[in-house]
């Protein structure tokens, strides 16, 4: 005890001596405790982006459709017709790997709040989630409570959670990723910013009351690594409170549709210190907050746990005095707290008091009593407890981290695996115990058991539901639909970041033209290990960069992001994990779009190229535990023509069925169809010496999408591929009960498709 | 002349929209009903609809029965109004006596949302009065408490009454005799844990669930003539 007692403060609060000496030279003295614990969540890894932003510049963040990029709490682009969709991604990978149902729910919590501040309905969540290997005890913990969270919680708030991923590494075994994406839907009068203006304008606080959950979520938990015994950060983790949450919508909707409030802002990491400087930074203004008047949990919590307590369900609105009492019914009607708590000035300061409320006046009624352990200060010479310029606390240090290629990146791109594979399987071997080894891998088996227990269909809008390449929502009335999709490859971006970044922004547009959709913007979630590790950081630079690429390349911007940092357990760094959500858009949705069922006789078609390229391949990596080589070739010329040429036979109906090729390679996405159609099928493929049969099974090759077409199309569907500069062939054939690729296997389809259901659920038994 | 509904919502509720939407889509108009709302109910049927009224908070239905617009509801089907409660709204109804019987926790332990097979087994309720018996509809289902139970007494009752109105296929909760759905001795008051207006158009997947409101409709404009 008497070891952290001589540790400074600031250094206990996670600043550095140098951040400090920034904090004294801003305000000109010594900061007070309430301002160097704002300055310490405001400044921290996760709120501040110290360490990522001279990276995030470089991406590419502009098209003409883009009404918001990033910066604010969502991105929002314009998808005709007067209608706007905002779009987030965020992770809450700390918060659930210390206690996973509350983590992954107020990770959700979070996340819808960011979007309806926008001024938009959220309608649409997606889960990117990553743990270890499922044979482990204290992972299936830690699964089945991120997915009973993310399903407590969204299906009780009212936001249906249509798509999302699970991934299995033993890399994320002590530090899962828990990443969320949110989609809404808003009218373009209706776009909310998060900027307070008017002089005299007050700032009135929606939602739970605080407590002392949460404080220091943002530095403490989420900008350290994990040691053993993260038990005792606990108490940074947050509660949620769904119920709260949907009344807070439906109010906030409520006030925005009948334009009673300025601005919104959401309170997530460092709470009302953090949502009260920015909205006045942004504006350009200044502000006066009462601490005292902030309607509170417990008694005897001080100015600093209020401040920066991480309270769930809690939102802060810019309110004109004329308007208060109108807010203030709202509020009673939802049946939610409403308390002023601070007024607008034009000092440019964010001041906080603690007891000064009343001689500010208030016009209006005092929606809530005064919280009984404060005194009310009625006096107007009061002395503040923070006074410091708005605009400082957004305002971090930004530091341009070492970067280093890791020592060993040569030596792992060197050791193909194929070497070892080609040895062991020589053309001939069957390899039905290969395929059905796949298929009972957590990543690529089933995952019906976590989204069974998600309402994937709630504003009946889900035209497409999880299980697919994109989820499809329509908006009704419009005739238009969303595609959604949310990927990553992490095993691509550790054998080579910038062409794993490519691979993954290259299949999740892949996934949306498969939906007949064209991407129009992608939001990133950056998971990434400790930033003071140089290789780690050189990580991120290649995957700045190889997204950018992607992205120009394929004419879609990034709107808006999110980066995670510390992700590091006993100093091991997880691979680096960027996961992607892009949104489509298609113009005219007349019908369901062509599903990945195969059908009885069709024809199986395949567009793109397939060449030996096992390295990060589910099948050299997991089944056979051979980690290196270099990541498939990520052509992106070659993405934009087979982009192009899918999404117009989709829109025109000219296949019957329609799969992304990805995990597993041709093998996997064969069964998948064959076990959405309940049909077998029987396929040739061209073996030999530049591509032996187990490669032409699993290897993992970009830019290939397998079709089901009637027999009578088949040349049609060639000729187009030929025309559009896309390799086309003619696989074989949809019929009987049997899973067949001559030369390679000849399987059950009923006992493939049991072992491929059977492998989660199975576990938790 | 198209039938008027009226669908209830509390705080928490979050089906409503969808069953305005349903309702309109089949040619009727429909209205929000606000739980703290007392006067007398003026539309032609009420569907309760599915959600976590007050968060579900203490029992699923146990806050929402309190909500002043209950007693409103009371009397509009005491005199013979339509109401049918989905999901939640079926839980709601249970707690407020006007079905007998209660939800509990699904077998297995787990929220279901998937489509299930439901199976007309009464044509006695204003939900599946015009369906014919034995047929079989695709509805989906989405709930963690839709394991229906009730005493012996009570499941005899309802057997030999004919109450029982929907059975599933293949039981997915636990579902004490497969029910899905049932009604009240005059047939004028239904619960079901599947969501009938999620399966309504095409494009959504099944359209079974519009033979079950479109009766609700039909017979709704019936009760508002007589």
């Amino acid at each position: 005890m008497t070891e952290t007692t001589a540790v400074p403060l600031h250094r206990q609060l996670g600043m550095t001596d140098d951040e400090l000496e920034a904090v004294i030279g801003e305000l000109g003295r010594e900061p007070t405790h309430l301002e160097l614990a704002m300055y310490s969540v405001m400044w921290s890894e996760h709120c501040s982006y110290k360490s990522s932003k001279p990276h995030l510049r470089r991406f590419p963040t502009t098209a003409p459709w883009v009404m918001v990029g990033p910066g604010e709490g969502a991105g929002v682009i314009d998808v005709g017709d007067g209608l706007a969709v905002a779009v987030r991604i965020e992770s809450h990978n700390h918060p659930s790997a210390v206690e996973p149902y509350q983590g992954a729910a107020t990770g959700v919590g979070g996340i819808i709040r960011d979007i309806f501040s926008m001024g938009a309905r959220p309608i649409a969540l997606m889960d990117p989630l990553r743990f270890g290997a499922l044979d482990d005890a204290r992972t299936r913990y830690l699964f089945e409570g991120v997915v009973s969270g993310i399903s407590g919680y969204g299906n009780s708030v009212g936001v249906p959670t249509v798509g999302g991923e699970a991934v299995f590494d033993d890399c994320y075994r002590d530090n899962p990723l828990v990443n969320v994406f949110c989609l809404g839907l808003l009218a373009h009068d209706d776009l909310v910013l998060a900027i307070a203006t008017g002089d005299g304008n007050l700032a009135v606080l929606l939602g739970s009351a605080t407590g002392r959950d949460g404080i220091g979520g943002a530095s403490v938990l989420a900008s350290a690594g994990f040691e053993d015994g993260a038990e005792h950060k606990r108490p940074s983790v947050q509660v949620g409170d769904p119920f709260e949450e949907k009344r807070l919508i439906e109010a906030c909707l409520e006030l925005y549709e009948r334009k009673l409030v300025v601005g919104v802002q959401d309170l997530g990491a460092a709470g009302i210190s953090c949502a009260a400087s920015e909205t006045a930074a942004k504006g350009g203004m200044g502000m006066d907050l009462d601490v005292a008047r902030v309607a509170r949990r417990e008694p005897g919590m001080n100015p600093v746990e209020l401040l920066t307590s991480e309270s769930q369900e809690r939102m802060l609105a810019i309110v004109t005095p004329e308007q208060l009492d109108a807010v203030l019914d709202v509020a009673e009607r939802w049946e939610i707290r409403a308390t002023v708590v601070g007024r607008v000035n034009d000092s440019g300061r964010f001041r906080v008091f603690d007891g000064y409320f009343d001689a500010i006046g208030v016009p209006g009624a005092n929606p809530t009593p005064p919280p009984g352990d404060v005194p009310i200060i009625a006096s107007s010479d009061a002395e503040p407890v923070a006074d410091v310029p708005a605009g400082s606390l957004g305002d971090g240090p930004v530091y341009q981290r070492p970067l280093a290629r890791p020592a060993d990146f040569d030596e792992i791109q060197l050791d193909d695996p194929a070497r070892e594979l080609r040895v062991r399987f020589p053309d001939g071997t069957d390899l039905g115990a290969e395929l059905l080894a796949l298929l009972s891998t957590p990543t690529i088996a089933d995952k019906s058991w976590i989204f069974r227990q998600y309402d994937h269909q709630l504003f009946l809008n889900t035209v497409v539901g999880p299980g697919s390449d994109a989820s499809v929502l329509r908006l009704k009335g419009s005739g238009k639909a969303l595609a959604l999709s949310t990927d990553g490859k992490a095993r691509f971006c550790k054998l080579d970041p910038r062409e794993g970044a490519k691979l993954i922004v290259m299949e999740a547009a892949r996934n949306v033209a498969c939906a007949g959709a064209t991407s129009k913007a992608l939001v990133n979630c950056l998971n990434f290990g400790n930033p003071e590790h140089p290789e780690v950081m050189w990580q991120f630079s290649e995957v700045v960069d190889g997204m950018s690429e992607a992205c120009v390349a394929l004419g879609f911007p990034v709107i808006g992001g999110n980066v995670s940092f510390y992700n590091e357990s006993r100093g091991d760094n997880i691979h680096p994990t960027p996961t992607v959500g892009v949104v489509g858009l298609i113009d005219s949705l007349v019908d369901v779009p062509p599903s990945i069922a195969l059908r009885d006789g069709d024809a199986i078609v395949v567009l793109g190229t397939t060449t030996a390229e096992l390295g990060g391949s589910e099948w050299a990596a997991v089944v056979h535990g051979l980690v290196g080589g270099r990541p498939p070739r990520a052509d992106l010329e070659a993405a934009s023509k087979l982009h192009d040429l899918v999404r117009a036979l989709v829109r025109d109906r000219a296949v019957n069925t329609v799969h992304d090729c990805s995990d597993g390679g041709l093998a996997v996405t064969l069964c998948e169809m064959a076990f959405a159609g309940s049909v077998g099928f029987s396929v040739e493929m061209p073996f030999g010496a530049e591509l032996s049969a187990a490669e032409a099974c699993f290897s993992e090759s970009a830019n290939r999408v397998v079709l089901g077409v009637v027999q009578s199309q088949v040349e049609v569907i060639a000729a187009r591929a030929a025309s559009a500069g896309v390799p086309v062939a003619v696989l074989g054939v949809a019929h009987g009960d049997r899973l067949i690729i001559n030369g390679a296997f000849d399987v059950s389809l009923s006992e493939a498709k049991t072992i491929w259901t059977q492998a989660i659920p199975k576990l938790f038994a | 002349m198209s039938a008027r509904i009226g669908v209830i919502q509390f705080p928490g509720t979050n089906c409503e929209l969808d069953a305005v939407h349903a309702c309109e889509v089949l040619g009727a108009s429909a209205e929000l009903l606000w739980h703290r709302e007392s006067s007398p109910i003026s539309v032609d049927a009420v569907i309760v609809p599915g959600g976590f009224a007050h968060g579900d908070y203490l029992r699923t239905g146990a806050i929402a029965r309190f909500s002043p617009v209950m007693n409103a509801l009371q009397e509009f089907a005491e005199a013979g109004g339509p109401v049918v409660g989905i999901c939640n709204g079926f839980q709601i109804l249970c707690e407020a006596a006007m079905l007998p019987g209660a939800l509990q926790k699904n077998a297995g332990m787990k929220f279901r949302c998937e489509m299930s097979t439901l199976v007309v087994a009464s044509q006695r309720s204003v939900l599946t009065a015009d369906i014919e018996l034995g047929a079989e509809l695709r509805i989906p289902i989405n709930h963690f408490e839709g394991n229906y139970t009730c005493d012996a007494a009570t499941l005899e009752q309802l057997r030999g009454d004919d109450r029982i109105v929907l059975r599933y296929l293949e039981n997915p909760n636990g579902s004490l005799d497969d029910i899905a759905g049932i009604c009240n001795d005059t047939g004028n008051v239904v619960g079901l844990m599947p969501h009938p207006e999620r399966a309504c158009e095409s494009v959504l997947g099944s359209i079974d669930g519009a033979a079950l409101l479109g009766s609700l409709l039909r017979h709704a404009l019936i009760t508002a003539t007589r």
